[in-house]
């Protein structure tokens, strides 16, 4: 069953703060291979006019998604079937990069709902705020959930 | 914010230094943990196979924090980033080898936006196994 495209322009509440850690974005920055001192020196990142070590431009992801799973995926008047969804685009806009020490909250929306050839095709974004309601980053992610019918007969 | 490239110094076609970037099973465990994204395709290969994928696969988001080091390498400031967007066409199958699988980076100055804000927008092509795993790769950086 489709996704019903009145749910476009749902707001959800904003996140409990997130506090970005400096280790946090060590071990993100290692993972990604990252040898950039930027995210792990505070004095190149003080070099370079930041306040402390800066995130890697997708590090914000975990933040986001987090928040999309838990309120849209998880809503159950909408009914998205995680098992079916694959993550089609992925985008972020930003203000400035996120910064260790930065709390941040998201406020998630559902910015558009289509359905292609079957598959549902969900548009969220996630924007970010820090501390002082200054914009950071927002994160627009689509997701396709492919159709139902189609699982069951492969 | 300060890159170490000049918005005078570039011109469309300007080509970015490409890079290769090797990711094994390790990695993608490594990558779970630190982004929380535990979805088994990304390191249990029997189910990878039951849900119809070849093998294990990246993690779309780690081929994008890859591709996006060509960018962040180039201007030496991660902070210069306006925008970044990805479409994820192919998957990155990791074999469970010693080597892994690769993902090849290039990029390129597609277009001077903006003289003033000094942005411009930089097209990113990312191919593993000769597939283009990455669609519509763009990011805008704003240059010295």
């Amino acid at each position: 069953m489709a996704l019903d495209p009145s749910f476009v322009g749902r707001t959800y509440p904003p996140t409990d703060p997130y506090e970005v850690g400096r280790e946090k974005i060590r071990e993100f920055a290692e993972s990604i291979g990252e040898t950039n001192p930027v995210y792990t020196d505070p004095e190149a990142a003080k070099a370079l006019g930041y306040s402390d070590v800066i995130a890697p431009p997708t590090f914000v992801f975990a933040i986001t998604f987090k928040a999309a799973r838990h309120l849209v995926v998880g809503d159950p008047q909408l009914g998205l079937d995680f098992n079916r969804v694959v993550h089609g685009d992925q985008k972020f806009t930003y203000t400035r990069p996120i910064e260790a020490a930065d709390r941040l909250t998201v406020i998630t929306r559902i910015d558009d709902i289509k359905s292609l050839a079957g598959n549902d095709v969900i548009l969220i974004s996630g924007e970010v705020r820090d501390a002082a309601g200054e914009h950071v980053v927002t994160a627009m992610t689509k997701l396709v959930a492919r159709a139902a019918e189609a699982e069951e007969s492969r | 914010m300060s890159a170490k490239i000049s918005y005078d110094a570039v011109e469309v076609g300007t080509e970015l230094p490409a890079q290769v970037f090797p990711v094994n099973r390790a990695d993608l465990i490594a990558y779970a943990g630190a982004s929380g994204d535990f979805n088994p395709i990304h390191w249990n290969e029997k189910f990878a196979k039951e849900v119809g994928l070849p093998d294990v696969i990246a993690h779309g988001m780690f081929t994008m924090a890859s591709a996006i080091r060509v960018v962040t390498d180039w201007t030496g400031d991660p902070g210069t980033v306006v925008d970044y967007g990805v479409r994820f066409t192919k998957p990155v199958v990791v074999p469970n080898d010693d080597k892994g699988a690769l993902i090849e980076v290039a990029a390129k100055v597609a277009a001077k936006l903006d003289d003033d804000a000094r942005t411009v927008r930089v097209d990113i092509t990312a191919t593993s196994e000769g597939q283009k795993v990455l669609g519509m790769a763009r990011a805008v950086v704003r240059l010295a």
